[in-house]
């Protein structure tokens, strides 16, 4: 075990099974679905359980894989599981009990076309899903969109942080193209997994017995009888998503300085859109991008800014808009706003950003 | 004879087990699933295991155990259990970990879960309450619902051709390589509660020495759910549920 | 330097792992790179592909329309491609699957007859490292050396035993390689 970085050439998949061994998680717990496959199949070739210790378990479903990380997050341990649209569609029962009670864990969604089985291809139709959220209540995830193998890698560290600094589900909205193409990737070091005695000190709240002789035990629960309670509960939550939205926006801006048009695009889309950018930027077009990294909390302030200052927008989404209405609702209409779009697994490619803009902005 | 001579130690031969706290139970008189409860604390506290056990309640009657049982407990969403027992027992590896569910929750939503936790072979134990009835909910029809037995959902009885057959799904377990232990008990004699609190602990013990999965299923009453008194509930149990569920052990290696 | 290469032809023609080869040897260089596989409707009709770029700079869109380079290994995938070769830029291709030829006079085409040599070789494995040498020998984005590293990282400890032969064979592809 090289305990050092170490670069090489890897899926976006690939790049989340080193990085959830290397970061320090304590179990991955997953169902064979594609385009992500090659997640469970890396741990299961690289064996954690006999270098870090960390638990890797082929579930029977992704309803099992949900509940295993729900419950393994609920013992203070770090979990993450991997899934792809109709898998992540099974998995959304459980991600609220996951929110109202303070779970901490990681989902890994590799978006593929949708709806229903759709295609294998990648797909950004999943925004919606991971942002809104297709579970019951009032309810967020951060939700954190890589746009390359990268960044795949460094948000498993990124979610790790988050999840445990505000006890929440954290999604990773991949998709198929930055989960099955291949870039150099640096790998971090290895960092030891918690041991028993700094989970209790770090997860006072967390249910693994340890240390209950001095204290209550410990339930995690979602459910309450009494309503008012339930609301008191829910208040603290949204307290929290506040906290949560005032200090964890991340965005990338790629040459907007002097742009009049502003393409708004994430993930993959955001890099085709920085191709396209590149080509009108050379015919002399002051083009720039906004590459929202966190989709919840989902950067309006960037967006309002330069809505403000730009003559239009673009929304280039492999969807039909869906992050489209939050670029709108951000922007408070301050300027024009398009979209293009592609679904189903259908990618775009640079020429059509660049027809687009060429169109609108004659 | 004085109260403070009664409550002295050399005098005491029964108490509350210590791990059972003060809060008012929610189960209706003549429910199994107080009796089982105790017996639980009683062998948590016996083991010494308090500091390192870890319970999953179910969705169901037994949805607050952790109201009343002073360990660390995890409510799992309807049918769960074991999914969440199995995930905490392999990154808790010398943990107690146990499931506590009812038939709608193990045998009827949560059928895969608990087949294929019990076939990997968990170091978990599962406590299956089998009263033949949805209580929570109000009585509804069970997947151990008897042929013939009036629910709310099968008004007129139970018909194979309209619900299907009740479901024996401990002798499913019982063919899985996974399990070591699986065995039916109840709780509506003396000493079928005496035998009941040895399988516990006999599946606690395989959990914790890593012998595979045990499950222990009691058969229990539901004596709102069956509009009967306890006592009347106790009999048409002997009679009813255990000619088409027989006590004993299914399977133990 | 940034080149953005087009690798297509039949699956199972070993091109996806030519690519990666190439991928790796251009990490080896320090460069950043990009492996794609194809997406989408091209997928179509039996023919594989894969985009590779190497660059010093980071990588923008790993989805392109234009090529420096296209190695094209099928008539499907010289129809495809042949004109998504930007002007100045490299075609190359096997003519042991062509039948229409390009006739393209504003880029650089050169054949390689990698199919009736890995025959001559009785190796139909080295048919892609064959290529692999000639894309070096016409484009030397990187060297031998690289891809002979490359080759180290890709392969699996069990196969590093296979790499003499397949050094050889880069460097064959690289003598055969012939400018039309």
């Amino acid at each position: 075990m090289h305990n050092d970085h170490e670069i090489l050439l890897l899926k976006g998949n690939e790049a989340i099974a080193h990085a959830a061994i290397r970061y320090g998680y304590d179990g991955f717990f997953g169902y064979p679905i594609t385009p992500q496959s090659e997640i469970l199949e890396t741990l299961a070739l690289l064996r954690p359980w006999e270098t870090t210790g960390m638990v890797v378990l082929q579930s029977e479903s992704e309803v099992a894989s949900i509940n295993m990380i729900y419950a393994g997050g609920s013992t203070g341990k770090c979990v993450l599981t991997s899934s792809s649209s109709v898998g992540i569609s099974l998995m959304q029962e459980v991600i609220p009990y996951m929110a109202i009670s303070e779970v901490p864990a990681l989902i890994v969604s590799v978006q593929r076309g949708g709806p229903g089985l759709g295609t294998i291809q990648p797909s950004q139709s999943d925004y919606t899903q991971a942002v809104y959220g297709g579970g019951n209540g009032d309810y967020h995830n951060i939700v954190l969109a890589p746009c390359s193998v990268q960044e795949s890698c460094d948000m498993v560290g990124l979610a790790k942080e988050l999840m445990m600094k505000w006890r929440t589900p954290v999604i990773i909205l991949s998709d198929g193209s930055i989960g099955q193409m291949m870039e150099k990737c640096t790998l971090p070091p290895y960092t030891p997994r918690r041991t028993d005695e700094e989970i209790r000190q770090q997860c006072p709240w967390a249910v693994n017995g340890l240390g209950i002789k001095s204290r209550k035990p410990n339930v995690v629960t979602s459910l309450e009888l009494d309503q008012a309670f339930m609301e008191k509960r829910n208040k603290a939550l949204q307290e929290k998503y506040k906290q949560i939205e005032n200090t964890e926006v991340r965005a990338e801006y790629y040459l907007t300085d002097d742009a009049e048009t502003v393409i708004v695009a994430f993930g993959s889309a955001a890099r085709i859109s920085m191709g396209a950018i590149d080509i009108l930027r050379e015919q002399g077009h002051k083009i720039g991008l906004l590459r929202p990294i966190t989709l919840w909390p989902f950067p309006n302030n960037e967006v309002l800014e330069l809505s403000k200052r730009a003559k239009r927008i673009l929304v280039v989404e492999l969807n039909e808009g869906q992050m489209l209405r939050d670029v709108e609702w951000a922007s408070q209409f301050s300027c024009p706003i398009d979209f293009i779009g592609h679904s189903g697994g259908v990618i775009m490619t640079p020429d059509e950003i660049v027809e687009k803009i060429c169109s609108i902005a004659k | 004879m004085d109260e403070k001579i009664i409550k002295s130690p050399e005098n005491i031969v029964y108490q509350k087990p210590r791990l059972m706290n003060d809060n008012t139970m929610h189960y209706c008189p003549g429910c199994g699933h107080s009796i089982v409860h105790k017996l639980v604390a009683e062998i948590i506290d016996e083991m010494q295991m308090q500091d390192q056990t870890i319970g999953v309640c179910p969705v169901g009657c037994a949805v607050f155990a952790y109201r009343y049982l002073d360990i660390d407990w995890i409510e799992a969403p309807h049918g769960r259990a074991p999914s969440c027992a199995s995930a905490t027992k392999r990154l808790w590896p010398n943990h107690l970990v146990f499931t506590y569910q009812g038939d709608g929750d193990l045998a009827c939503i949560g059928t895969g879960e608990t087949i294929h936790a019990l076939n990997r072979g968990e170091n978990i134990t599962i406590i299956f309450i089998n009263n033949a009835i949805y209580g929570m909910t109000g009585g509804q029809m069970a997947p151990t619902t008897l042929m013939g037995m009036k629910t709310s959902t099968c008004p007129y009885g139970r018909q194979a051709d309209l619900h299907g057959f009740p479901l024996k799904i401990s002798d499913i377990a019982a063919t899985l390589e996974g399990t070591c232990y699986v065995t039916r008990q109840a709780v509506n004699t003396v000493g079928n509660i005496a035998r009941t609190k040895k399988a516990i602990r006999q599946a606690f013990e395989n959990s914790l020495q890593g012998r595979g999965s045990s499950l222990v299923e009691i058969v229990s009453t539901c004596s709102a759910g069956w509009k009967m008194s306890p006592e009347q509930s106790n009999k048409w149990l002997a009679e009813n549920m255990l000619p088409y569920y027989p006590l004993g052990d299914l399977k133990k290696l | 330097m940034k080149e953005e290469i087009i690798i297509s032809g039949f699956g199972g023609q070993g091109i996806l792992s030519m690519g990666k080869i190439l991928a790796y040897a251009g990490i080896m260089e320090g460069k950043e790179v990009t492996w794609m596989p194809s997406y989408g409707p091209e997928q179509r009709g039996g023919t594989a592909n894969v985009t590779v770029i190497l660059s010093d700079k980071r990588i923008n869109s790993p989805v392109l329309n234009t090529y420096d380079t296209a190695i094209v290994l099928n008539q499907p995938s010289l129809d495809k491609f042949v004109n998504c070769v930007k002007p100045g830029g490299t075609l190359i291709y096997d003519p042991a699957n062509i039948l229409t030829p390009p006739s393209r006079t504003d880029i650089n085409i050169y054949t390689i007859e990698a199919m009736s040599e890995s025959a001559k070789m009785q190796n139909l494995k080295v048919f892609n490292m064959l290529l692999l040498g000639g894309l070096i020998k016409v484009r030397p984005i990187v060297t031998v050396e690289d891809v002979v590293q490359g080759l180290r990282k890709a392969l699996p400890e069990r196969h590093h035993h296979l790499i003499p032969m397949n050094e050889e064979a880069i460097r064959h592809g690289m003598e055969i390689i012939q400018r039309l």
